[in-house]
């Protein structure tokens, strides 16, 4: 039935995409929160997509989920049209939304063991994954516990095992570090390279650029419901105009250094705020000698001077700019 | 976790689907083992006082209700009363825990993920909240037909065992459909609305304490009750138990019955789906 003609073509990759749409309609306005995306994830990839609020993250994760039925374009889940055959669709998923959608009327172990029947895993073999999960999740203890019990934490970490009880060809997580602790993100993070390393294929949303810097393979940077740049972190801190950024500390107005700054050679610009003057330079060599030396010039001395490697963060605000984003 | 993703290998896809089907109602069920006492209390309180008040204290205290052509006013009550067990239960548990789902838990982001057409996981809805209306029938009946004062025994008994299981099946689903429409469309915070302005109407004015056919003498009100599902509950169960009473034609039950579960379930799985499905 349904599903069986449709996974004929390019089975082998998890998830593409064909110039996939959805626009918001209202009375007011019309809104593209995801214009013409291309893309193609491969089999064991961990892939970000990364981009600020409103950037149509959340909406792609949709439609590729069946829970948004795209505008126009189409998306295929391990060569499944996500549109014409949900169902089918929804079996190869494993989702991890950015709230707790926790089933509050079951225990921890019986979120994993009725999941898992959902899917179609037999009584047994659901039985011992749930245990094995909860093991591997460090929530066996809390096995018997209702859900509410949980900390924010452990739920988060409950929501991930319970979306790898069918052993998904895909995981999705969107958003999975918003609002968590430093350490719990942290130890998030080494689960979930664990989970890659085993050969899971995983997406991932974040605007956390350390996050997709630390566990992507690649990542595409969205805006405005359009991809702007795709590539891997390295790729992309080298080739979009990721700059060093290069701060010097003067020991009166950093006005007059700015000044000199801005005529020295791959200077891109310049910001002067008190006695700090921040240079973003690419490439950055010889630049903080120079600075020195024009300080110097002018009469400052410099009391402190650092520099700052590329970062995805430059990357980011150089694409997607800077003005603040409800 | 790789390529070995399709589970139960092989398996039809409508098999699939149906075991996904009664996996989600398995789900429900041991939710319902778990609240076994809240759900018991919550069924039993409103009809055991009620007969208690009128069965019992009414006729002992000499204050009583003639149940006027309509025979003696316990036997008027009992088909009532299992009727608005079962309204209440299928209304109460589809649309309560449906609410909390959408608004506070956000459980349902996840289970309209389970792998079946998103209407199957509102039909399984029905089929569960269907389920606790028919225990609760089967709870109430002996209830109401035990408790009475000395003499004011209802005269009740089973004329008609296919018809009593018909309309017990029917009413369920109907009122199931009609909790699930209310789920999906109320919103959080006017939930304590749904008593007073859904509840309450639609059992007093359901032809609960008086068979349909003795309305004549208020034309109106006999028309207007048409509208309210719970009439035709009682009326398909006065049919089977109290055949002897006045009560509506049998053609006129079943259509709305089978029509209204239908027509009912039908809409809400569909305003059910938009819900979910943007």
């Amino acid at each position: 039935m349904a599903g069986l003609t449709a996974q004929v073509s390019d089975e082998g990759v998890p998830i593409r995409t064909v110039g996939l749409s959805k626009v918001y309609r209202t009375r007011r306005e019309t809104i593209h929160a995801v214009d013409g995306l291309d893309l193609a994830i491969e089999r064991g990839e961990f892939f970000g997509l990364l981009g600020p609020n409103g950037a149509g993250k959340s909406t792609t994760i949709g439609m590729l989920t069946t829970t948004v039925v795209p505008t126009s374009g189409r998306a295929y889940i391990a060569g499944i049209d996500v549109a014409e055959h949900p169902a089918a669709a929804k079996r190869r998923l494993g989702v991890v939304s950015q709230t707790n959608t926790l089933d509050r009327q079951l225990t921890v172990w019986e979120n994993l063991y009725y999941h898992g029947r959902f899917f179609g895993v037999s009584r047994g073999e659901s039985r011992r994954r749930s245990d094995k999960l909860l093991e591997q999740f460090a929530l066996s203890e809390r096995a018997g516990a209702m859900v509410f019990e949980l900390s924010g934490g452990l739920a988060q970490r409950l929501m991930i095992a319970r979306a790898l009880v069918h052993e998904p060809e895909i995981l999705f997580l969107d958003e999975p570090t918003s609002g968590i602790d430093p350490q719990t993100r942290i130890n998030l993070w080494g689960m979930l390279r664990d989970l890659h390393a085993a050969g899971q294929t995983i997406l991932l949303t974040t605007h956390y650029m350390e996050e997709a810097d630390a566990l992507c393979d690649r990542l595409a940077i969205l805006d405005h419901g359009k991809m702007l740049a795709l590539g891997s972190p390295h790729e992309l801190k080298a080739g979009y105009g990721a700059v060093t950024v290069i701060v010097v500390t003067v020991d009166g107005d950093g006005q007059a250094l700015a000044a000199e700054a801005e005529r020295l050679e791959n200077v891109q610009r310049v910001e002067a705020e008190g006695s700090a003057v921040r240079v973003f330079a690419n490439p950055p060599d010889g630049v903080l000698v120079a600075l020195i030396a024009r300080a110097a010039a002018v009469g400052l001395s410099v009391r402190d001077a650092s520099s700052q490697p590329p970062s995805l963060e430059t990357v980011f605000l150089s694409l997607t700019g800077r003005e603040y984003r409800e | 976790m790789s390529a070995a993703a399709v589970p139960a290998g092989g398996r039809p896809q409508v098999l699939l689907q149906l075991d996904t089907f009664a996996a989600l109602l398995a789900r429900d069920l041991r939710v319902l083992r778990r609240q076994l006492g809240q759900f018991l209390l919550r069924t039993i309180m409103q009809p055991l006082l009620f007969v208690f008040v009128f069965a019992y204290v009414f006729p002992k205290i000499g204050q009583g209700f003639s149940g006027g052509r309509a025979g003696s006013f316990t036997t008027v009550l009992v088909p009532g009363l299992i009727a608005v067990a079962i309204n209440f239960q299928g209304i109460q548990s589809v649309a309560i825990p449906l609410v909390q789902e959408f608004s506070i838990s956000k459980e349902i982001e996840d289970r309209v993920l389970s792998p079946v057409p998103v209407w199957m996981i509102a039909l399984e809805k029905i089929v569960a909240g269907a389920i606790q209306s028919i225990i609760a029938a089967l709870v109430v009946f002996p209830i109401v037909y035990l408790v009475h004062a000395h003499g004011a025994a209802p005269s009740i008994h089973v004329h008609d065992w296919a018809l009593f299981v018909f309309a017990i099946l029917f009413a369920s689903l109907l009122s199931a459909s009609g909790g699930l429409l209310i789920g999906t469309l109320i919103e959080p915070r006017k939930i304590t609305l749904l008593f007073s302005v859904i509840v309450l109407p639609i059992t007093f004015l359901g032809c609960v304490y008086y068979p349909w056919a003795t309305l004549s003498p208020i034309p109106w009100l006999k028309y207007v009750v048409l509208l309210n599902p719970l009439v035709y509950m009682t009326e398909a169960l006065r049919a089977s138990l109290t055949p002897q009473l006045p009560h509506m034609p049998l053609w006129g039950f079943t259509l709305a019955l089978v029509g209204g579960s239908a027509g009912l379930g039908l809409l809400a799985l569909r305003t059910f789906q938009r819900r979910v499905v943007t």
